[in-house]
């Protein structure tokens, strides 16, 4: 390994580590958001939108991203539909993540035994006060973990963003393969910059697991 | 809409046998996974420092790299530290199988370690041996939780196989890349129609064995 190559590509790696951060913390972003909202819409049973949520989720949760991202990227704009690489990278990191963010989030909203809900309505709680103050605080200690892992998978995910040709760290490290032959300088630097992305997010997710994990009601 | 290219000559077999690629490669990893991974679950069951520190080591390595990043590692790296020339699918294989291994370990440790000190307490004041122990009470409690995991792990590598296109495997999605292209003139739409397709396929085959796994781990519960 020579020091002087991999002290020449940092900048190249820094500039596409901080796209591939960005457009991932986005798509996780809007993952929570769609995880959310489709979570409550399964958990209240909404009419027809339930059933919408059901098939979207089985859909995502059964594709690769890989293959989703093609069909944002080459095969939308055939229909006239055209969007940039960087919003297809976020918008199909946030479809995947918020299918799986909406298991994640109903299944801890559903374990909340029924028992609960009974008591807290014969105790003459409304039913704003039965999910803000019974169901939401536990059914979000339990979706804890489920949501940290969500997370690592989505950042990891984003390593195929160089499919579509987005200059994220993938595609900085074949790049420089294909053109100088560094192949042992780039591909460290390649698992440096994802140990530097990574490694903070699972010991804070350890971490936070940690602090979340309260003792059920009755337990 | 570009769904007519699919049916034009071989084009639908041409895309099935490129899913069968992919399809091989995952099921190959999922047996050795499978195998190597109840191993290494047993052992680090067995709460022993050493195999405790390695196999933390190797289950965070796995934790936080993507399994593309690793598909680089062997099928450019090594080839180039060597000298050795590894086929790309060969490589895949240890890829996901290095990958599977740490996710089926710590399931089978999770599954073990699940069960109450009570259960093997309880079995030895019934005069059970060690052996009837684990075939009459133990693994039939373990085997219940684990298929259904690990039924997840094989959708899971399915899906992750899907990588292989970007070290020059021809699969599904280079041969979707290989009728556009070779239709850009007759139907320039072709584009839509291939990629739903793919994306279909790809649903048709993981959605059964997600669905297997539902079912069981509900059966099952006790």
């Amino acid at each position: 390994m020579d020091p002087q190559v991999i002290q020449s590509y940092i900048p190249l790696f820094t500039q596409a580590f901080i796209l591939t951060v960005k457009i991932g913390w986005i798509g996780i972003a809007l993952s929570f958001i769609i995880g959310i909202l489709c979570a409550f819409i399964l958990f209240f049973k909404v009419p027809a939108a339930s059933a919408v949520v059901k098939c979207y989720v089985e859909l995502f949760r059964n594709t690769p991203l890989l293959v989703q991202l093609f069909f944002i990227y080459y095969g939308l704009p055939s229909l006239g539909i055209s969007i940039s690489a960087e919003v297809c990278g976020a918008l199909g990191l946030g479809l995947l993540g918020g299918s799986y963010m909406t298991e994640s989030i109903r299944s801890g909203l559903e374990a909340i035994p029924a028992i609960q809900s009974e008591s807290a309505l014969s105790l003459g709680m409304s039913n704003r006060q039965l999910f803000t103050s019974v169901i939401l605080p536990q059914a979000f200690t339990i979706s804890v973990p489920g949501i940290i892992a969500n997370v690592i998978f989505l950042l990891k995910e984003t390593s195929v963003f160089s499919a579509i040709s987005l200059m994220d760290l993938m595609f900085t490290a074949k790049d420089l393969i294909g053109l100088y032959y560094n192949t042992t300088e780039s591909l460290f630097l390649l698992v440096i910059f994802y140990i530097i992305m990574l490694l903070p997010v699972s010991f804070a997710g350890s971490y936070i697991e940690k602090k979340t994990r309260y003792k059920m009601f009755g337990d | 809409m570009g769904f007519e290219v699919i049916f034009k000559g071989k084009n639908l077999i041409r895309l099935l046998a490129g899913l069968g690629a992919a399809m091989r490669i995952s099921l190959i990893s999922v047996v050795i996974s499978i195998f190597l991974g109840i191993i290494l679950g047993m052992l680090m069951s067995m709460k022993k420092p050493v195999i405790n520190a390695i196999s933390r080591v190797y289950l965070e390595i796995v934790r936080i790299m993507p399994q593309l990043v690793l598909l680089f590692i062997v099928f450019f790296g090594f080839t180039k530290m060597t000298g050795s020339n590894l086929s790309a699918e060969t490589s895949a294989i240890i890829v996901f199988s290095f990958w599977g291994t740490a996710e089926m370990a710590d399931l089978v440790r999770g599954c073990l370690i699940s069960i109450p000190v009570i259960q093997y307490e309880s079995s030895k004041a019934l005069g059970l041996s060690r052996l009837q122990t684990y075939i009459y009470v133990i693994i039939p409690q373990i085997v219940r939780r684990l298929i259904p995991l690990s039924i997840n792990l094989i959708t899971r590598m399915i899906k992750t196989t899907s990588l292989i296109m970007m070290i020059g495997i021809v699969e599904v999605l280079k041969v979707g890349q290989q009728i556009i292209e070779a239709n850009r003139k007759s139907s320039p739409n072709a584009a839509f129609g291939v990629f739903a397709v793919i994306f279909l396929l790809y649903f048709l085959a993981c959605w059964p064995i997600s669905c297997l796994s539902k079912y069981l781990e509900k059966k099952w519960e006790n």
